[in-house]
């Protein structure tokens, strides 16, 4: 099945809040073998300034791939995530997220480009508090592969 | 627990070219499902591997954002301050096909990593760190740029 190009521009807006947990935190910095203390103990990351432990530089990817889903998941987007292979990430900290962050992401569709028999997709996550404060712009571009590519 | 950096590093006394630090990270199968439980990020051309090779990969590859992720760790020990990452991207160049030695010491692939100062912003009072990230001696990763905050 082809990507629909009509998917360019497409905005989806903020689902469930994510709950950023001091464990989960410290489970992902385990995962990217992150050595900081201000990952796992809530005194290193006071005495650094922070509320509570600290994110690694690519936690949001957490919240970021959660907003990618509602795009793969729609069945409009003729996306088989099987044949999905990231081609580019970026993260733009607007402040670190630290445990006890309550997180909403809007996903945009900035491009998406016929490649061979596949499409290259550009999405962006714009991560804020509850609040509405900003926190992250994430952007990646994954290459859904065509047959034989 | 690593030790952080004894001394915060100080823009003035950077400059371009210099290299922040070198280090290996193994990398085995176990890690891969440690990341996919961790990230939520469950394809199973992560995991398995006649899955993988059904979809025309030589095999179980690790997650890009695994190798992205444990790159910068590099960076964040350097800066002694993981906030202290503004802005990380890089392009996924080579999948990076770990072996399954499950039952073994040995590791499933290994990533080798090297960091440089690649740009200096007296103003913003930034430091653009460059990642060379290589696994079997090919390039995994390329335009891999963290910009650093400094002091």
């Amino acid at each position: 099945m082809a990507i629909n190009p009509d998917l360019q521009g497409r905005v989806y807006p903020p689902a469930e809040v994510y709950d950023v947990a001091r464990e989960k935190i410290r489970e992902f910095a385990r995962a990217v073998k992150a050595e900081h203390p201000a990952h796992y103990d809530v005194d290193a990351a006071q005495s650094l300034g922070y509320a509570d432990v600290v994110a690694p530089p690519s936690f949001a990817i957490i919240v970021a791939q959660r907003a990618d889903a509602q795009l793969i998941a729609d069945p409009e987007s003729g996306i088989d995530f099987s044949r999905v292979v990231h081609a580019e990430q970026r993260f733009t900290h607007h402040r670190p997220i630290v445990a006890g962050d309550r997180l909403t992401a809007e996903l945009h569709v900035d491009q998406v480009r016929a490649m061979g028999g596949g499409a290259m997709i550009t999405t962006r996550a714009e991560i804020a508090s509850e609040a509405g404060e900003r926190v992250a712009t994430t952007t990646s571009s994954i290459l859904v592969r065509g047959e034989g590519q | 627990m690593a030790a952080e950096s004894a001394v915060a590093p100080v823009l003035e006394q950077l400059e371009t070219g210099l290299e922040i630090g070198r280090r290996e990270i193994a990398v085995t199968r176990s890690d891969l499902v440690r990341y996919a439980g961790a990230s939520g990020d469950f394809n199973p051309i992560h995991w398995n591997n006649d899955f993988a090779v059904a979809v025309e990969l030589p095999g179980v590859i690790a997650h890009g954002m695994f190798t992205m992720g444990a790159a910068v760790q590099l960076v964040v020990d350097w800066a002694g301050n993981p906030g202290a990452v503004v802005d990380y991207q890089t392009r996924f160049t080579k999948p990076v096909p770990v072996a399954d030695t499950t039952g073994t010491d040995e590791p499933g692939a290994i990533l080798e990593i090297v960091g440089t100062v690649g740009a200096l912003d007296a103003e913003a009072r930034t430091a653009r760190i460059d990642l060379t990230v290589t696994s079997a001696g090919q390039r995994v990763l390329t335009k891999a740029q963290a910009v650093v905050r400094l002091g």
